[in-house]
C-alpha cells in the first residue's frame, strides 16, 4: 500500500510539471504584451514595470524563477491589479469555493446514491424507472440552465429563497449547492445503480441471504461495500468537475469564490492571475484524482490484492 | 492457442455476419432510443434547411414589437430587439450541432487511430502511447480550454480543435482494448499469413471490428461536447456574436429572465431535448451493440 501511494505520488510530479510548463509558455505566447493596453506610458515606466515583473529577463530565466517561486508557494503578483497577488486571491476565494463544492458533493452523494440503490433493489419496475428518468433529466440539464431556472422558480416566482449571494441571507446557500450538485447526483445515481445491480447478483450476496440475514443488512452491509466502488472511483473526477462547474454557479449566484475570480481574470486577460490559478486548480485536481485512486484501492479487496501480489 | 478459445472465436465469427442486423432489431424494440434517433434526425434536417425555411431573417428586427411572448406570428416569441426566437434558435442549432459533430469527429479520428496503433503495435510502443494518454487524462482540461480561448482569442476553429483534443482520450482507450483482444484472433493471423501489410490489416480488419463500441461512445460524446460548447458560450468564452449558439442564447435569456422568461426557456428546451435524445440513443445503442450484455 505504501509503495502504491508513493509511486502514484511520484507519477503526479511529471504531470504537474507538464501542466506548469504548458501553462507558462501558453500564457507567454499570448498575443499582446501585458502592458500593451495602457496607452502613452513613458518608456521608463514600462521598463520599470517589466523589471518589476521580471519580463526583461530571457524566457527560460523567467520560467526557472517562476518554478522557484512555486516551490516556495508563491504564485506571483497580478498584472492588472498592482499590489494584489494570486496568493491573496486564493486565500480569499478558496474557502468559499470549497464550502460550495462540499455542500454540492453532499447533495450529490445523499440524493444520488440513495436513488441509485433504491432503483437497483427492484430493477425494471416503476421503482427503477422513476428515479432513473429523473436522473436522465439531471444529466441532460446543464448547470447554467438549472441554476437560472431554480432562481426563476424558487427565488423570483415563489420568493422562497434568496436569488444570489453567499452567507448574507439565510438560505442563500441552498440553491447554489443544489444547482452544482444535481448533475452529479444524477450521474452518481446511475453509477450506484449499475454497481449495486452487479453486486446483488453475486454469490456472496446469496450466501448472506442464505445465512438468514435481514434484507437491509444484506443491502447496506454487504451490497453497498461492493456496489459503491464505481462511485468512489468517480469522486475524484467529480471534484474536478465541481471546481469547473463552480465557474458557472459562482457567476450565476454572484458568489465571491475562486471560480468567479478565474472567469474574471480570463476576461481581464490578467495573465499572471490565470497562470497562477490554473496551476493551483491543476494541482488540486491531480491531488484529488490521486486521493480517489487510493481510496478505490483501499476499499476494493480485489484491487488491493492485485497491488500487493503482482508488480 | 487453446482449443476452447478457438471454439469461442469461430462462434463469434459466425455471429459477426448478423451482428448489425441483430443490433438493429434490438434497437427497434427500444422506443426511447428510436425517439432519440428520430429527434436527432429531425433537428439535423431543420438545421440544414434553416436558411430556406426559417420564418424570419436572422437579424430581422422589429423594434416596435420588442420582446413579445409567443403568438401566432412568432411561435416562440421575440427577443428585446423584436427578433423572432424560433429563427434564432434554428440558426443557433446549426452552430451547436456543428460543434457537436465536428469536434466529436476530430476526437473520433485521433482516438481510433491512436488506440488501434497502440493496441496493434503492442510492447513498448503501446506502453509509451498509453502512458501519454494517462498523463493527459490527469490534466484539468476544462481549465485548459478556458485558458486556450483566452490566450488565442475566441475562434470557432480553435474551439473545435480544443474540444476534440480533450475528448479523444477515452476513445483511444476503448479502441486499444478492443484491438488487443482482436489481434489474437484467427482472422488477423490469416490476414498476416496472406501477406497483407500492417496498414491494410489495421484499416480493413481491425478498425471495422472496433466499430460497435466506437459508435456507442461517439453517440455519448456528442452531447458532452455540445454541453462543453454551451458552457463556454455561456461564460462568454465560446461562440461570439453575431454568430449564435444555444449556449449563447441561454446566456442572453438569463439576463432578462425575470421579465421575459421565454427567452430562457425555449433555447434551454432545445438544448435539453437534444441532449436527452442523444443520451437515449447512446444508451439504446449500447444495449443493442454490447456483446457482453446480449450474451445473457
Amino acid at each position: 500500500m505504501f509503495r502504491f501511494i508513493s509511486s502514484r505520488l511520484l507519477q503526479a510530479i511529471p504531470v504537474l510539471l507538464v501542466v506548469i510548463t504548458a501553462t507558462f509558455f501558453l500564457v507567454r505566447a499570448a498575443p499582446g504584451g501585458p502592458f500593451s493596453a495602457e496607452k502613452a506610458v513613458p518608456p521608463e515606466v514600462i521598463k520599470a514595470l517589466e523589471a518589476q515583473y521580471k519580463l526583461d529577463q530571457p524566457v527560460w530565466q523567467q520560467y526557472l524563477s517562476y518554478l522557484n517561486d512555486l516551490v516556495h508557494g508563491e504564485f506571483g503578483p497580478s498584472f492588472r491589479y498592482p499590489g494584489r497577488t494570486v496568493n491573496e486571491l486564493i486565500v480569499g476565494g478558496l474557502p468559499i469555493t470549497a464550502e460550495l463544492a462540499l455542500y454540492a458533493m453532499l447533495v450529490a452523494i445523499i440524493i444520488g446514491v440513495s436513488a441509485g440503490v433504491f432503483s437497483a433493489l427492484k430493477p425494471n419496475t416503476p421503482q427503477d424507472y422513476l428515479p432513473m428518468s429523473a436522473a436522465m433529466i439531471g444529466i441532460c440539464m446543464p448547470s447554467f440552465l438549472m441554476g437560472p431556472l431554480l432562481v426563476l422558480i424558487f427565488g423570483i416566482w415563489l420568493e422562497w429563497l434568496p436569488v444570489s449571494g453567499w452567507g448574507d441571507l439565510p438560505g442563500d446557500k441552498i440553491l447554489p449547492a443544489i444547482t452544482l450538485g444535481s448533475g452529479y447526483a444524477a450521474f452518481l445515481a446511475r453509477l450506484s445503480r449499475g454497481g449495486m445491480l452487479e453486486v446483488m447478483s453475486q454469490d456472496y450476496i446469496r450466501t448472506a441471504r442464505a445465512k438468514g440475514l435481514p434484507e437491509w443488512v444484506v443491502v447496506l452491509k454487504h451490497g453497498l461495500r461492493g456496489g459503491l466502488i464505481p462511485v468512489v472511483a468517480f469522486l475524484g473526477p467529480a471534484f474536478a468537475g465541481l471546481l469547473s462547474g463552480s465557474f458557472v454557479v459562482e457567476t450565476i449566484f454572484q458568489i465571491p469564490g475562486l471560480g468567479r475570480f478565474y472567469v474574471q481574470a480570463a476576461f481581464n486577460r490578467d495573465y499572471t492571475m490565470i497562470l497562477g490559478t490554473t496551476v493551483f486548480f491543476a494541482t488540486l485536481i491531480i491531488l484529488f484524482n490521486l486521493l480517489s485512486d487510493i481510496i478505490a484501492v483501499w476499499i476494493n479487496p480485489k484491487l488491493r490484492h492485485q497491488i500487493q501480489g503482482g508488480r | 492457442m487453446e482449443p476452447v478459445a478457438v471454439i469461442a472465436d469461430s462462434e463469434q465469427a459466425e455471429k459477426g455476419t448478423s451482428l448489425w442486423k441483430d443490433a438493429w432489431i434490438r434497437l427497434r424494440k427500444n422506443t426511447l432510443a428510436l425517439f432519440g434517433l428520430g429527434t436527432i434526425v429531425f433537428f439535423c434536417i431543420i438545421a440544414l434547411l434553416t436558411p430556406f425555411i426559417a420564418p424570419y431573417g436572422y437579424e430581422e428586427q422589429n423594434l416596435l414589437l420588442g420582446a413579445a411572448p409567443p403568438s401566432v406570428e412568432h411561435w416562440l416569441g421575440t427577443d428585446i430587439f423584436g427578433r423572432d426566437m424560433l429563427t434564432r434558435i434554428m440558426y443557433g442549432s446549426r452552430v451547436s450541432l456543428m460543434v457537436g459533430f465536428i469536434a466529436t469527429g476530430v476526437a473520433l479520428m485521433i482516438g481510433v487511430l491512436w488506440g488501434t496503433i497502440a493496441g496493434y503495435a503492442g510492447g513498448r510502443v503501446d506502453a509509451v502511447m498509453m502512458r501519454l494518454v494517462d498523463i493527459l487524462y490527469a490534466l484539468p482540461f476544462m481549465i485548459f480550454i478556458v485558458l486556450l480561448m483566452v490566450v488565442f482569442g475566441r475562434n470557432i476553429l480553435l474551439l473545435f480543435l480544443a474540444i476534440g483534443a480533450v475528448e479523444w482520450l477515452t476513445m483511444a482507450r476503448i479502441v486499444r482494448g478492443q484491438v488487443l483482444s482482436l489481434r489474437r484472433q484467427e482472422f488477423i493471423e490469416a490476414a498476416v499469413s496472406l501477406g497483407l501489410s500492417r496498414w491494410t490489416i489495421i484499416r480493413r480488419h481491425l478498425i471495422p471490428n472496433t466499430l460497435g463500441p466506437v459508435i456507442v461512445y461517439t453517440t455519448l460524446t456528442i452531447p458532452s461536447v455540445m454541453l462543453l460548447e454551451a458552457f463556454l458560450s455561456f461564460l462568454g468564452l465560446g461562440i461570439q456574436p453575431p454568430q449564435s449558439s444555444w449556449g449563447l442564447l441561454i446566456s442572453y435569456g438569463v439576463e432578462t429572465m425575470e421579465e421575459y422568461p421565454w427567452l430562457l426557456l425555449f433555447p434551454g428546451l432545445a438544448l435539453s431535448i437534444t441532449l436527452f435524445a442523444l443520451n437515449f440513443l447512446g444508451d439504446g445503442l449500447r444495449d443493442a451493440l454490447d456483446v457482453r450484455s446480449s450474451k445473457d
